[in-house]
């Protein structure tokens, strides 16, 4: 394909990132429900870095204006400001970019909230490759940082029905979470009534030939694939993991003994994510296995169009497809 | 102390007194360890005894207390001032100021927010002032007429989420933020490393009211800490210059201040010039 065929167009921010397979989407999840938390527990702050707009949380700001505040692009005083109001027994939601939580304001994380276990939720966009804005703005390591750090609860939720049990789930927990953000129009692809609970993983669909162990927006992703290689006389099993930490180990183990070939499936680097917490699991567990990894290469991603981009790095569906059917 | 504002009258003499068993705390305390961050606490005991003992209002018995004043020590090396000062309130036992830095003393050589009096983590430098911000506005949703005072350094200055949070205080007018700028001209590494000066400047333009004293002079910190009680839409900044290892002539003296280690028997030859100074007769 030539370079001119190849270029699409660069979804600009503030777009909807995740959008896919044609499903009925649920616009702002994430503001949506912490306003109505917002209303019956007072103590709830929000707080972002010039970013609100952009991280979804402005139902929030309207509902609650005094109650909001916006620190100005200073993502170290974004977190420490959240500690300070913990400390006061608010329970602050601070949004910026996966980039500028994980990178830029690692130390305020580990230290101002992680190490005092301060009840702060850390809510932030564009994780792995759901921006076409190249790698100052893409995630795609956030997961492999934040889970070094003792005690931070990780959530990547897969769709806007998640996303709102999450955030009260989030809530509900006493410590500090880094959720990643779905925002705009996301999809709603699990059933309503479906129960979130940290630290749980859920099989979204029974299988025996393969088994894709997937987290955040590939969930979507597998389960569609799933659907497509049945045609074609695979059977698929998918295990969705929305939190990454604490990890499900014995779920994940389990399901690993239950199918014959193993995939992992994320919206981030193979290294230090998801498939690094697979394949600890396994070894803890005595079981050697072969495993896929389908995720992003060890790399920066250029700037481009968000599908250009996910089909070039084998996040689609038809990616998927591909991929598990080479495997054949 | 438990009541509703500083008192009207400061003794000042009581509160040299209270500053010279600071001090006399923390020398036994460095003793016992034979080393410790002994310059910079020497250096902040006034300041620390003008706000535990006159301006600060706290409970001994009730440290969970809503409307508190809160104190954030940022520089977390400077426990061994807070350990004296705490000993001194009354929130820990006297007796245990020996075990500092020891294994398993709760009395860390950087403070962790584990015992008791401790409000923020200390020890990464230019974490304390913004999360002194987030509890200003903490307080004031909760229309407390609390107040938070900041103990940070000039060394600090040089870390840019100081500034970050510098800007956010005067943008939320929190007017019952007091940031304790300690300028005793050391750092890691020796002298200043990196000149911050003008630094009253450099508060003054961040739009924060800002004060300039001689922090080692207690009759200058009381009244200045008094000017700082308006509640005028701005937050309050207090440089005090200090001498490292101040009232301790061996240790104002020294070159390495910014860690002081000496033998036991230096520990107990400045020990006996610091009492014989203090006109204790032994």
């Amino acid at each position: 394909m030539s370079r001119a065929m190849e270029a699409g167009r660069t979804l600009a921010m503030g777009e909807n990132e995740a959008a896919g397979g044609g499903r009925q989407s649920v616009d702002a999840p994430f503001g949506k429900a912490l306003a109505r938390l917002g209303q019956e527990r007072e103590n709830i702050v929000g707080l972002t870095a010039d970013l609100g707009k952009y991280t979804d949380i402005h139902p929030f700001r309207d509902a609650y204006p005094e109650r909001f505040f916006n620190v100005g692009m200073a993502e170290q005083n974004l977190v420490a400001v959240a500690a300070g109001l913990a400390r006061t027994g608010k329970q602050p939601f601070a949004t910026t970019y996966g980039v500028f939580a994980s990178r830029r304001a690692f130390d305020f994380v580990a230290i101002a909230l992680a190490h005092s276990n301060l009840d702060v939720k850390l809510v932030a966009g564009l994780p792995g490759l759901t921006t076409g804005y190249g790698g100052t703005h893409q995630a795609i390591e956030d997961l492999a940082l934040m889970r070094m750090i003792p005690g931070l609860t990780i959530i990547d939720p897969m769709d806007a029905t998640e996303i709102d049990a999450a955030t009260v789930a989030m809530s509900d927990h006493r410590g500090p979470v880094y959720m990643r953000l779905l925002r705009g129009a996301v999809p709603v692809v699990l059933e309503p009534g479906y129960r979130f609970e940290i630290g749980k993983a859920r099989q979204l669909r029974d299988g025996k030939d393969v088994g894709i162990i997937s987290t955040g927006l590939m969930s979507e992703r597998a389960v569609d694939a799933a659907a497509l290689l049945e045609k074609r006389g695979i059977s698929v099993a998918v295990l969705h993991v929305p939190t990454i930490k604490p990890f499900d180990a014995e779920t994940v183990a389990a399901f690993a003994a239950s199918v014959g070939q193993l995939v992992t499936a994320e919206n981030h680097v193979v290294v230090g994510g998801l498939a690094s917490l697979v394949v600890e699991t396994l070894f803890d567990a005595g079981i050697v296995r072969k495993v896929t990894r389908i995720g992003l290469p060890d790399r920066y991603i250029e700037c481009g169009a968000v599908p250009t981009l996910q089909q070039k790095y084998g996040l689609t569906v038809e990616a998927v497809v591909e991929r598990i059917v080479g495997l054949q | 102390m438990t009541r509703n504002s500083p008192p009207a009258e400061a003794d000042l003499a009581a509160l040299r007194a209270r500053a010279t068993m600071l001090r006399r705390h923390m020398l036994t305390m460095a003793r016992g360890q034979g080393a410790g961050y002994i310059g910079q606490g020497l250096g902040i005991a006034d300041a620390l005894t003008a706000l535990y003992f006159h301006e600060l209002r706290y409970d001994p018995d009730n440290l969970g207390w809503a409307d508190r004043d809160r104190f954030l020590l940022s520089t977390g090396h400077y426990s061994i001032a807070l350990w004296a000062a705490l000993a001194e309130a009354g929130i820990i036992p006297v007796a245990e100021l020996v075990t500092y830095g020891a294994d398993n003393s709760r009395l860390e050589m950087s403070t962790l927010d584990t015992t008791p009096g401790v409000e923020v983590i200390g020890g990464s430098l230019g974490h304390g002032l913004g999360q002194g911000v987030g509890q200003a506005l903490g307080l004031r949703l909760d229309r407390s007429e609390a107040r938070v005072f900041v103990e940070l350094s000039d060394g600090e200055l040089q870390e840019g989420s100081t500034w970050e949070a510098a800007m956010s205080a005067s943008h939320f007018r929190l007017d019952g933020l007091v940031a304790l700028v300690d300028c005793n001209g050391i750092q890691a590494d020796g002298p200043v490393v990196l000149d911050m000066e003008p630094v009253a400047d450099k508060w003054r333009s961040f739009g924060w009211e800002t004060f300039e004293i001689d922090g080692n002079d207690m009759d200058a910190v009381i009244e200045t800490l008094a000017k700082a009680r308006q509640r005028n839409g701005k937050p309050k900044a207090i440089v005090l210059r200090t001498l490292p290892g101040k009232g301790v002539r061996r240790i104002e003296q020294s070159e390495k201040s910014h860690f002081f280690r000496v033998d036991v028997g230096q520990w107990d030859a400045i020990i006996d010039e610091f009492e014989h100074s203090v006109g204790a007769k032994r």
